[in-house]
C-alpha cells in the first residue's frame, strides 16, 4: 500500500517537474510579452495615485503610508493571482488542440495550472523590480513585514489564485456549449475590479457593501492576502475558511460540468 | 480476440442552419434553428492484433469522426465501442496509455520548444522511466531518421521533420493500437515514402495494430491489406484492398504495344478503347471476357507486348467518390 502511494507520489512529482520546466522553458521564449503583461497590471498604482490626490483616506481611516503600502500589497498580489485559464482554454477547444490533451493519461487541468505557475515564476524577477522602483520612489512606504507574515501572505496568496483559478476553470466548462464562453468571463470581471480590493481597500467601502463583500470570493482573492502582506489586521481564519467554503462548493460544480462538458465535447477543428 | 470492436456505431450532431445575408443573419440571431447531421450510421467492424487497415471515404464521409469516437475523444450517440479491452469514452488510464492518435494536421509538440521538452513531458506523463525513454527515443529516432532536429525548437522544423517528430512524440509509450489520420498530409513525396517505411516497420517490430486514413492511396496500397471503405457515414466495404478493385472495378486494363499504329475501329469487339499514344493502345475489357478477349487480341492483331493490370486504385475510389456512386 504504501509502496504504490510512493511510486505515485513520486510520478506526480516527476510529471509536476516536468510540466513546470517545459512550461518555464516556453514562457522564457515570451519573456517581452510577460514583461509588457507585469507592467500592465499597474492598476493598484493608478488607484493609488487617485486616492492620494483625492486625499479621503485619513477621513475613511488609512493614512497616506497604509495606503501606500496596501496597493503595493495588492499589485503584488494580483502579479500571483492572476487567470487567464479560460482564454486558452476556449482556443484550445476551438483548434483542437484540447484533443492530444484528453488522450494522454493526465488530467489536462494539470497542464493548464503549471502554464499559470510558471508564468508566475517567470513575472517574479519583473515584480522584484517594481517594487524596488517603488520604493526607490516613494522610500517612506518602504516596510520588511514580519516573517510569520510573510508567511501567511504568501499562504493566502496560493489560496487566493487556487480561488481564483478554480472560479474561472468551472466557468471555462461553458467553452463545452458555447463558442464564446470568455464573454461570461469579462462580465465576471466587474464585480471582480470592484470587490476584490483592487480599485479600493474593502475597509474604505461603506459597512454594507464590505459585508455584502464578504460573502462572496472576492475580497480573498486580492483584499485580504494584501491586507496580510501590508501589516492591516485580519480575521486570519474567517478568512481562510471562507476561501475553503468557496473552493467546497465549487470544486463539486467543476468536476460535475467536467464530465458533463466531456460528453458534449465535439473535438472541433480535430 | 478482436482489439478494435465497433457494432452499430452511430455519431449525429446538431448544428446551426443559418442563410446567407443580412436577413439569414438577422432570423438566425433572433431564432436560431438547429438541424441534426448523421455523421456516423450504423457501423461495424472488428480488427485483429497486429492487422493494419486502411479507412477510405471522402471528404465529409465520417473516418475522422470514427476515429474520434474509437479514441474515447467523443461519445457515440448509438452502437458500442471496444478499444483494448476497453470503453474508449471512460478514458481510464490505461486505455490511454495503450492507444495514440496522429492528426496530420495538429500538434501535440510545444511550438517554441524542441520536441525533446515535449518527449521529457510525454515520458512522465506516460510513467516511462529515465532510462528507458532515452532508449526509446534513441531507437524511434533511428527508424525515423531523426537527429538533431529533435534539440531545434519545432517552429524552425521542416513538415517533413515535424510529422516525424509527432509520430516520435505519438509513439513514445510504445502504444498497441495507432490510430493515424492524414499522417502524410502535405509532406512530400520523399518524407511520405519515409513516414510510410517507418509505419510498416513499427508494425512489424512492435505488432501494433494501425487503422490508418490517407488521402494518399499509396499510402493505403503500400501498408493496407485491408481497408474499410466509409461513405456518407455508412461502412461500405470491408475486405481486401484486391476485392474492392474487383468489386468497384469490373474491367481490367489491358496494355498492347501493337507492331503498327492502327485506329479506334479496329479494336471494336475487343473492349472499351481507354487511351490510343501511336503504337501504344490501353484498353478496359470486362474480367468475365478477360482470357477469350486476349486470346483473339494476340490471334488477330500484331501484338509486340501485351499486359493486363488493374486499373490504379486511387482512380477507381476518385471516380466513385466523384460520381457519388456508392449511394
Amino acid at each position: 500500500m504504501n509502496g504504490s502511494r510512493h511510486r505515485r507520489l513520486a510520478h506526480g512529482r516527476r510529471i509536476a517537474t516536468a510540466l513546470l520546466s517545459s512550461q518555464y522553458a516556453y514562457m522564457l521564449e515570451y519573456r517581452a510579452e510577460i514583461v509588457l503583461w507585469a507592467l500592465s497590471g499597474v492598476l493598484p498604482f493608478i488607484m493609488l495615485g487617485l486616492w492620494s490626490a483625492a486625499d479621503v483616506g485619513g477621513e475613511l481611516g488609512l493614512s497616506q503610508l497604509q495606503l501606500a503600502r496596501y496597493f503595493l500589497a495588492a499589485f503584488v498580489v494580483r502579479q500571483f493571482t492572476i487567470v487567464w485559464v479560460m482564454y486558452t482554454f476556449e482556443e484550445d477547444n476551438l483548434s483542437g488542440r484540447l484533443s492530444p490533451y484528453l488522450l494522454q493519461p493526465l488530467a489536462p487541468v494539470w497542464r493548464y495550472v503549471s502554464s499559470h505557475l510558471a508564468e508566475q515564476a517567470t513575472r517574479l524577477p519583473f515584480v522584484v523590480a517594481l517594487v524596488g522602483l517603488f520604493f526607490l520612489l516613494y522610500p517612506a512606504a518602504f516596510w520588511w513585514p514580519p516573517l510569520p507574515a510573510l508567511l501567511l501572505a504568501g499562504l493566502a496568496t496560493m489560496a487566493a489564485f487556487a480561488l481564483r483559478f478554480l472560479m474561472q476553470f468551472t466557468l471555462t466548462m461553458v467553452c463545452f456549449w458555447s463558442e464564446k464562453a470568455s464573454a461570461l468571463e469579462r462580465l465576471l470581471y466587474l464585480p471582480y475590479l470592484y470587490l476584490s480590493g483592487l480599485v479600493a481597500p474593502l475597509a474604505l467601502y461603506p459597512e454594507p457593501v464590505r459585508a455584502f463583500a464578504m460573502w462572496t470570493p472576492f475580497p480573498y482573492m486580492v483584499d485580504v492576502p494584501a491586507r496580510i502582506l501590508a501589516g492591516e489586521p485580519v480575521n486570519v481564519g474567517a478568512s481562510f475558511a471562507a476561501v475553503a467554503a468557496w473552493g467546497a462548493l465549487l470544486l463539486p460544480i467543476n468536476l460535475l460540468l467536467w464530465r458533463r462538458g466531456l460528453r458534449h465535447y465535439s473535438a472541433m477543428g480535430a | 480476440m478482436a482489439i478494435v470492436r465497433a457494432q452499430g456505431l452511430g455519431k449525429t450532431y446538431r448544428v446551426a442552419d443559418k442563410q446567407p445575408g443580412l436577413a439569414g443573419t438577422l432570423r438566425h440571431f433572433l431564432n436560431r434553428r438547429e438541424r441534426t447531421i448523421k455523421a456516423v450510421q450504423d457501423v461495424s467492424f472488428a480488427i485483429e492484433p497486429g492487422e493494419f487497415v486502411g479507412f477510405l471515404g471522402a471528404n465529409g464521409a465520417g473516418k475522422t469522426t470514427t476515429l474520434k469516437m474509437l479514441t474515447g475523444l467523443i461519445h457515440p450517440t448509438s452502437g458500442t465501442v471496444e478499444v483494448a479491452g476497453a470503453i474508449p469514452h471512460r478514458r481510464e488510464a490505461d486505455f490511454l496509455g495503450r492507444i495514440t492518435l496522429v492528426m496530420g494536421q495538429k500538434q501535440q509538440l510545444i511550438w517554441d520548444l524542441p520536441p525533446l521538452d515535449s518527449l521529457r513531458v510525454n515520458a512522465a506523463v506516460y510513467g516511462i522511466p529515465e532510462a528507458e525513454s532515452r532508449r526509446r527515443i534513441a531507437e524511434l529516432a533511428d527508424m525515423l531518421e531523426l537527429g538533431d532536429e529533435l534539440r531545434r525548437p519545432v517552429r524552425k522544423l521542416s513538415l517533413g521533420q515535424r510529422m516525424k517528430a509527432e509520430l516520435l512524440a505519438a509513439l513514445l509509450h510504445r502504444p498497441a493500437v495507432l490510430f493515424l489520420d492524414e499522417p502524410t498530409l502535405g509532406l512530400d513525396v520523399n518524407a511520405q515514402a519515409r513516414v510510410r517505411s517507418f509505419l510498416a516497420d513499427y508494425n512489424r517490430r512492435f505488432g501494433a495494430t494501425v487503422l490508418l486514413t490517407s488521402h494518399y492511396m499509396a499510402d493505403i496500397t503500400a501498408l493496407c491489406p485491408r481497408v474499410l471503405l466509409i461513405h456518407e457515414g455508412q461502412l461500405f466495404y470491408d475486405g481486401t484492398l484486391e476485392m474492392l478493385t474487383q468489386r468497384l472495378a469490373p474491367c481490367r486494363e489491358v496494355r498492347l504495344e501493337l507492331h503498327q499504329p492502327l485506329g479506334a475501329e479496329a479494336f471494336a469487339g475487343y473492349g472499351e478503347v481507354e487511351a490510343i499514344e501511336g503504337r501504344q493502345v490501353r484498353l478496359l475489357i470486362p474480367r468475365e471476357r478477360l482470357t477469350e478477349q486476349v486470346g483473339r487480341l494476340l490471334a488477330d492483331l500484331a501484338v509486340v507486348d501485351l499486359s493486363v493490370s488493374d486499373p490504379p486504385i486511387e482512380d477507381i475510389i476518385g471516380r466513385l467518390f466523384r460520381q457519388g456512386a456508392l449511394a
